[in-house]
């Protein structure tokens, strides 16, 4: 399995059945393909839908109905189509049960930094202030490293996108929790030492007695 | 009354300095043949308030290519490049919100409120410069309400006293922006008496809609 699948996979085991969830691009989309049997979500989409569904089918769908990404999807049974201020009413209000977004850099205190590289094309923050502000749990989906350099640090150089707002970070290394006094391993992948997860974090990562093996299937 | 009108007409009210609404989140719900027949409009140094800036196609990069337009109220830009040109040339130009920041302080313009208080952004660059508030132990910032002074948003079906129904996910930012404007200009895809919206299905009511523009339809000459 490659690092990304893996990574969804791991989340997709956390999730419950009737949970609302909004995913945001690139890994977090993969969650969904990997949910156990009789786990369905309501997934949300900020610009409007309460209940999204898959991608159209090829030729089919409109753009009346499309997800974040302006890409056309389908609705499930029981979706609503709201308003953006409801939309986002419901981010703030704390109706979410959990975002699932990429990063650049997370630190030790849970800092997210995901919207912006300095000196870098100004892309924009979109939702993803309003998410990790206003869902009950942030878990950040990425690989461990960005081109051999750590992405979970001691403190965040680029601009956050919220302070203190993490709470479960998944890579192909392990499952990490943040909690007040640091980073927790909770899970390491079977296929790393400690000493190689702690080499490619920045942070120093806190190794319980019980730390357990991360299922990262077949 | 009947609130039908060109898109010239309706148009004309655009002025110099304005602050423009242009409704949609990307392509969806986009008031596209507004935003094409505007391209070259007179009116100069407006302010635009739009979530994303439109999609790569959008009438929205023509209208900031041909120098219509000053200052960015937004988002995201990712997928429109003269907004970055615009940002390149002259930071100060783009006034980047979270989502729920910009609709928020949208919906406050159009429904009377002068400021909100948001715990989005507590922490980050958007906390610079504004005043915040501890309220039951955690930390808000003040935000204040916007309004523009002329609308542009987008409706499958439209009555001729500009109650609207708006499909799908595109009600996103056009529902409030036409409660936030001074004039609001609605183009529809479908034009219909008053009274044949079932009055459950109205998503805006024409009591905040000034002009209503018919889309043409495909098949129409120009």
């Amino acid at each position: 399995m490659d690092n990304k699948n893996l990574i969804a996979r791991r989340i997709a085991m956390m999730l419950h059945d009737g949970e609302v969830v909004n995913l945001g691009i690139g890994v977090p989309q993969l969650v969904a393909n990997w949910l156990p049997e009789g786990v369905n979500l309501v997934i949300h989409a900020e610009n409007g839908i309460i209940g999204a569904g898959g991608y159209a089918p090829e030729g089919q769908g409109t753009d009346d109905i499309v997800d974040a990404g302006g890409m056309r999807i389908t609705v499930n049974p029981g979706a609503q189509f709201i308003v953006s201020t409801d939309s986002f009413g419901a981010i703030r209000g704390g109706h979410i049960d959990m975002t699932i977004l990429g990063a650049f850099q997370v630190d030790e205190k849970g800092n997210l930094a995901n919207w912006c590289i300095p000196g870098k094309k100004m892309g924009g923050i979109g939702g993803a202030m309003d998410l990790v502000t206003g869902a009950k749990q942030v878990v950040i989906a990425m690989e461990h490293t960005q081109k051999g350099q750590p992405k979970i640090v001691k403190e965040c150089t680029y601009p956050l996108t919220g302070a203190e707002v993490v709470d479960i970070i998944v890579t192909e290394m392990g499952f990490m929790r943040v909690t007040d006094e640091g980073i927790v391993l909770e899970e390491i992948n079977p296929n790393y030492t400690v000493e190689q997860v702690q080499a490619a974090t920045d942070a120093k990562l806190i190794i319980p007695e019980n730390l357990k093996l991360m299922d990262i299937g077949e | 009354m009947n609130k039908v009108i060109t898109a010239s007409e309706a148009l004309s009210h655009v002025k110099d300095y304005d602050t423009l609404m242009v409704g949609g989140f990307l392509q969806c719900g986009s008031p596209e043949y507004l935003l094409s027949q505007f391209v070259g409009h007179p009116a100069r140094h407006l302010t635009l308030v739009n979530n994303d800036m439109g999609d790569y196609t959008s009438s929205l990069s023509k209208i900031l290519w041909a120098g219509q337009v000053d200052e960015l109220i937004c988002t995201w830009i990712v997928r429109n490049e003269a907004a970055q040109a615009m940002y390149k040339a002259n930071p100060a130009c783009l006034h980047i919100n979270p989502q729920g920041t910009l609709t928020e302080r949208i919906r406050a313009g159009g429904f009377g409120i002068a400021a909100f208080y948001t715990p989005t952004g507590v922490g980050t660059i958007i906390e610079e410069g504004k005043e915040t508030r501890v309220f039951n132990g955690r930390k808000y910032l003040m935000e204040t309400a916007l309004r523009g002074n002329v609308a542009f948003i987008h409706a499958a079906v439209a009555d001729e006293f500009g109650n609207v129904f708006m499909k799908g996910s595109s009600k996103n930012y056009n529902a409030a922006m036409a409660t936030a404007c001074d004039y609001v200009i609605c183009e529809a895809e479908e034009i219909v008496p008053v009274g044949a919206i079932d009055p459950e299905l109205v998503t805006v009511s024409g009591i905040y809609v000034n002009a209503v523009v018919q889309i043409p339809k495909k098949d129409d000459k120009e």
